[in-house]
């Protein structure tokens, strides 16, 4: 995908919503285009979070597995969704697995790319960091609903 | 409802039983002496079912309010009433009393762009609006449905959420709280999806109804995409004996559920839902 292509994907995704222009093409120095085929493994626990991604279509599932019961799928991501923070916190590692369930079309951003940018210019760290922050607020909010069992199953 | 004494119960018979999920049944009435005009009510209203020497419970009616000649319910077994109701068999009598209370504005709602948001057995009261909207689906912009449930085996009237998506152009979006990796659809909070719709929110109503905490939730993201509270519309429920607005167990604030609710607009109960102590 050209660097223009790039450019304007990032600039429609709620992520990047009104983010400076010039931060904008610093970030896109560090994209690249992907495409994951329904089932296909995106990252598994514990491999090192290199990347993370905006998601343009289709449907991520994050896995949870715990011993011999199986996976479970505590959460699926979508169009305007962002997968994964861990590129930002030590030491860098996946906490859970994320597989396609079906056709995805995502941006990669290279975290260390990323990670150095940051470094380099704190404003663009603060801007980037303000908006993963949300999103781990609004992440933190829904486990605490989905903890909280609201629909609430009546014990027999 | 009877119209001498609303207190006293009519007999039904079950004409049919279907079990939903593990623990949400429906049950179909009939008119023990059959006849009559069928049982005609509004969408978002409820009746007093009495089990026979067990008690009385209020439960939404579920059914279609274009064919008022079934009346149906569905129950979820959460205690002594439900669940001796939930193993009645086609033939049993029970009684009923209703319909009580306030209804979805369906007929105001005509013209605009409708947004339900409905966790667990929320749905079952909200069907016999989306039945009633059907009916005229001409007369309503977009229709969305957002469901959310506590896993895929929690989900009620599946086939029927199929059909309507393509029927009647209704836009559902399901999500559970955690899966096996069996199920190929949305995992996460009912709440999360309001914010990916897309309509017009100065011409839109919005329809809630499940656990209170969801609806103050699901409210908190209807501000955030410029729904106002006075087109908002919640299902409130407390525990309820008269359910004529005489005996005063399911006040909430200034209000009675039973005749004021349960479908309130939102603004008019704003500075009291949510209150801890109410
Ligand atoms: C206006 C209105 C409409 C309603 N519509 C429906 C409906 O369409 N379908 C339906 O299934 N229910 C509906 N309900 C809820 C239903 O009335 C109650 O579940 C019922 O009264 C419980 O009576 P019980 O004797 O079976 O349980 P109880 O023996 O009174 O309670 C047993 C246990 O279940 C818990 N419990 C009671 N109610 C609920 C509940 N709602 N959810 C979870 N746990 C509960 C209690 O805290 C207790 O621990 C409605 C309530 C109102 C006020």
């Amino acid at each position: 995908m050209e660097i223009d292509t790039l450019d304007r994907v990032l600039s429609q995704h709620p992520f990047f919503q009104s983010l400076d222009e010039g931060y904008r093409k610093l970030i896109v120095g560090c994209a690249s285009n992907v495409v994951f085929q329904a089932g296909e493994i995106i990252f598994r626990e514990g491999e090192s979070a290199d990347h993370f991604y905006i998601i343009r279509h289709g449907r991520v599932a994050l896995e949870m597995h715990n011993g011999g019961k199986g996976p479970i799928i505590v959460e699926t991501l979508g169009e305007g969704d962002v997968l994964g923070w861990s590129w930002l916190v030590p030491p860098y590692h996946w906490r859970f697995d994320a597989h396609a369930v079906e056709l995805t079309r995502a941006i990669a951003l290279d975290g260390q790319c990323l990670r150095k940018k940051c470094y380099e210019d704190h404003s663009l760290g603060y801007e980037l960091l303000m908006r993963i922050v949300n999103l781990i607020a609004e992440r933190l909010h829904a486990t605490r609903m989905q903890l909280m069992d609201v629909y609430g199953n009546v014990k027999h | 409802m009877n119209p001498v004494n609303p207190m006293l119960p009519e007999v039904f018979k079950i004409r049919r039983s279907a079990q939903n999920t593990e623990d949400v049944f429906t049950l179909e009435l009939e008119r023990k002496n059959g006849g009559g005009a069928g049982f005609p009510f509004k969408p978002g209203q409820f009746n007093m079912l009495y089990v026979f020497g067990v008690g009385e419970v209020p439960i939404s009616i579920s059914g279609d309010p274009t064919r008022p000649h079934s009346l149906v319910h569905t129950t979820r077994a959460v205690g002594t009433v439900t669940r001796t109701l939930c193993q009645l068999k086609p033939g049993d009598e029970m009684g009923v009393r209703g319909p009580f209370g306030t209804s979805w504005p369906v007929e105001e709602a005509e013209g605009n762009d409708i947004v339900i948001v409905t966790g667990g057995i929320g749905l079952a009261p909200l069907r016999p609006a989306l039945y009633q909207m059907f009916a005229r689906r001409e007369r309503y912009g977009k229709i969305y449905l957002l469901y959310g449930a506590r896993s895929p085996g929690d989900l009620l009237y599946m086939d029927e959420v199929g059909l309507w998506q393509h029927q009647y152009r209704i836009e559902t979006r399901v999500t559970v709280d955690a899966a096996r990796r069996d199920w190929k659809g949305n995992v996460g909070v009912v709440t999360h999806l309001v914010g990916k719709i897309s309509i017009d929110p100065v011409h839109t109503m919005a329809f809630i109804c499940g656990p209170e905490i969801m609806m103050r939730f699901t409210r908190v993201e209807l501000t955030r995409i410029g729904v106002s509270p006075d087109r908002t519309f919640i299902s409130m429920e407390r525990n309820m004996k008269c359910a004529v607005g005489f005996c005063g167990h399911c006040q909430y604030g200034p209000h009675f559920i039973c005749k004021d609710g349960p479908v309130f607009r939102f603004d008019r109960i704003q500075n009291i839902f949510g209150r801890r102590e109410i």
